[in-house]
């Protein structure tokens, strides 16, 4: 199919006896934006690596815009626009002149450069002054703009940002955020963004990889994910009660014999029912045939945190046991 | 200062819309940046200084010199005034055998690992660039620096001494400064090829920096040190020897010696700027019947010191060669 733009073949990277990642295959699709999402030292960043053909996998392939990234990194690196996790600029040189460098090392011609240049610092909201300070002067979210600056001026058609959110304040994340969705959707370019803050990759990503010690748990969109880790408990409902509930709660035998719920526990005035049906509306109905005074009833649904949370706390687990 | 800048620029105007190969453009970075370093600045004064001290020390003693000249055949004024010294101070290119390392070392040392430290180095390898283009834009860009600091020096004093002394530059005499001057470049390469593969051997830039000054005081002080002491405690007393065994004993030595890049410096800079060596090693008598008691021509100076100048050059080679290996396919993480 055409229209994978990066694909991933068994791809395995080892470091002595150590599996940096693990037989790791991934297709992304153009115009997507993917977010790798894993704890320190899942093997991310040495997958992007791989990718753009900075490192050599032990075994496996990796086809980026249908190169081989470690055979011919060159036209890899013509169009993927990489921004590593710590961007460190040329500290003599203006924040305009790092850009110009990286341009004309990107093969634009002279007289095109600083217009582009500029053209780019625009698109990442660096304009007026800033343009010439020293690169050392920058703060980090400034760097950050300009290290997304440095990847759009080669008009790339694939963007890799590892940990792209990494040392910046909440704000500027959502700005910086928000920036790449609309770049992606612009544009049409397809961004693979690595990062371990998970309410960030949710907000922008089609899809996400969860990425645990080297392999690639599961991936999809956030509903698929949801499914398929929560199968055994799909829908919990949350009640909360004016009063205090007496333990043990008297009516919870009859709850636990209908035949989808699964759980029920007390804590204080909140009772939490879980059930592989969603059966909020007869919960209600028995809760208020019962004289319960009900102050709230919350469906929760299973976003990225516990998703994130379930995986990682296994994976901590084991780490323990180990 | 400005004005190198502004001629840089004026330059790459007028080549717009040409598209300059990314060597050249890496090269052209580099060299900027080292122009506006302080510590180009730095080694630019002490170089200078160092010129300016052994030129005049050699200016004020050139008339006693000239005037002790035996034979009109023999007098080359300026490599007498590269050469001569009353002794406070040393001539300019025995200076050089101890400026020349720290010249090089100094301005390669960081090269790769500072880019490393900084995350600079991950961006650029994530640019449609060859590797080898950044290993070769450090060597070239400093060596082009080098390169015209002597050339400027040589050509000044050149200058200096027509005006001063009247006296009109020989054919000779410019091919030998030239050539002398193209040997400075190549051992300053050495020790610049040698603090690169240090830099990229190395993480932080001051061990790299420590590592190549340790080797540059090694060949320079203890070197020669270690040598003699193991020469004499090896090498039987001179009485149980035949002469054509001393004579063995001695080449042997000489060419332990010869190891040590300074030592192919010295030889190589003495031959080509003292017509009168003929030979770097022992000469025995029958070698020397016959001879002609004249300064050697060109030709015969630059064969004598061959063999140090291809030493030399491929030292630079081997270093060049394996810091190509180690940076070619190691993973560039920040």
């Amino acid at each position: 199919m055409d229209n994978q733009i990066i694909k991933l073949r068994s791809l395995t990277k080892c470091y002595g006896s150590f599996r940096a990642v693990n037989e790791l295959d991934l297709t992304i699709n153009k115009g997507e934006i993917f977010g790798l999402l894993g704890p320190n030292g899942a093997g991310k960043t040495t997958t992007i690596l791989m990718m753009m053909g900075l490192t050599e996998p032990t075994y496996g392939t990796a086809h980026v815009c249908g190169f081989n990234a470690t055979k011919d990194p060159i036209s890899v690196k013509r169009h993927v626009g990489y921004m590593p996790d710590s961007v460190g600029f040329y500290d003599n040189m203006t924040a305009l002149e790092n850009l110009m460098y990286i341009g004309e090392l990107n093969g634009i011609p002279l007289s095109e450069v600083e217009g582009r240049a500029l053209d780019a610092m625009r698109t990442v909201g660096l304009v007026g002054d800033v343009v010439h300070k020293k690169a050392a002067a920058y703060s980090r979210g400034m760097k950050q703009r300009l290290g997304l600056a440095e990847v759009l001026i080669k008009q790339p058609k694939v963007i890799i940002l590892d940990e792209p959110t990494l040392g910046i304040d909440p704000s500027g994340v959502r700005e910086f955020l928000s920036l790449i969705f609309q770049l992606s959707r612009e544009k049409g370019l397809t961004v693979l963004l690595s990062s371990h803050h998970l309410y960030q990759v949710q907000q922008v990503c089609d899809r996400v990889g969860i990425f645990v010690k080297g392999e690639l748990l599961v991936e999809g969109n956030l509903n698929t994910l949801s499914d398929r880790v929560f199968a055994e408990k799909s829908y919990e409902v949350q009640v909360t009660l004016q009063n205090e509930v007496d333990l043990p709660w008297i009516d919870e035998q009859e709850i636990l014999q209908w035949e989808s719920v699964q759980k029920a526990s007390v804590e204080g005035h909140v009772i939490e029912i879980s059930s592989s049906k969603d059966v909020t509306p007869d919960i209600v109905r028995f809760f208020v045939e019962k004289g319960y005074d009900v102050t709230g009833v919350q469906k929760k649904e299973y976003g990225l945190e516990e998703i994130y949370q379930k995986y990682f706390e296994s994976n901590l687990m084991e780490n323990i046991s180990q | 200062m400005k004005a190198i800048m502004d001629s840089f620029e004026t330059h790459s105007s007028n080549i717009a819309g040409i598209q300059p190969h990314p060597f050249w453009v890496m090269v052209r970075k580099e060299i900027a940046g080292h122009i506006r370093s302080w510590r180009f600045i730095v080694l630019l004064l002490l170089i200078v200084l160092t010129f300016w001290g052994a030129t005049s020390v050699a200016m004020s003693n050139i008339r006693e010199v000239v005037s002790k000249a035996s034979d009109a055949d023999d007098l080359f004024l300026y490599l007498k005034i590269l050469t001569t010294t009353e002794g406070t101070l040393p001539p300019f290119h025995v200076f050089l055998n101890f400026l020349g390392p720290l010249l090089g070392i100094s301005l390669g040392f960081d090269a790769i690992n500072s880019e490393q430290q900084n995350g600079t180095l991950t961006r650029i390898m994530a640019q449609p660039v060859y590797r080898d283009n950044l290993l070769l834009s450090k060597f070239v860009s400093s060596l082009i620096l080098v390169g015209a600091l002597l050339i400027t020096l040589v050509l000044l004093m050149i200058g200096g001494g027509i005006i001063i002394t009247g006296v009109l530059i020989e054919a000779e005499e410019v091919l030998r400064i030239l050539s002398f001057t193209i040997i400075c470049m190549v051992y300053v390469g050495f020790w610049l090829w040698l603090s690169i593969l240090l830099s990229i051997c190395f993480k932080q830039a001051s061990t790299s920096a420590l590592t190549a000054i340790g080797i540059w005081l090694f060949f320079t002080v203890f070197y020669q040190i270690i040598i003699n002491l193991v020469a004499k405690a090896f090498a039987p007393g001179a009485n149980e020897l035949s002469p054509i065994e001393i004579l063995h004993y001695n080449g042997l030595i000489l060419n332990l010696l010869r190891l040590a890049p300074s030592q192919l410096y010295t030889d190589a800079t003495t031959t080509l700027l003292m017509p009168s060596v003929r030979s770097l090693g022992p000469v025995t008598m029958e070698q020397m019947a016959g001879a002609i008691p004249s300064p050697l021509p060109f030709k015969e100076s630059l064969m004598i010191v061959w063999p140090q100048v291809s030493g030399l050059i491929a030292a630079t080679v081997m270093c060049f060669a394996l810091s190509y290996y180690l940076f070619m396919r190691r993973e560039i993480r920040s």
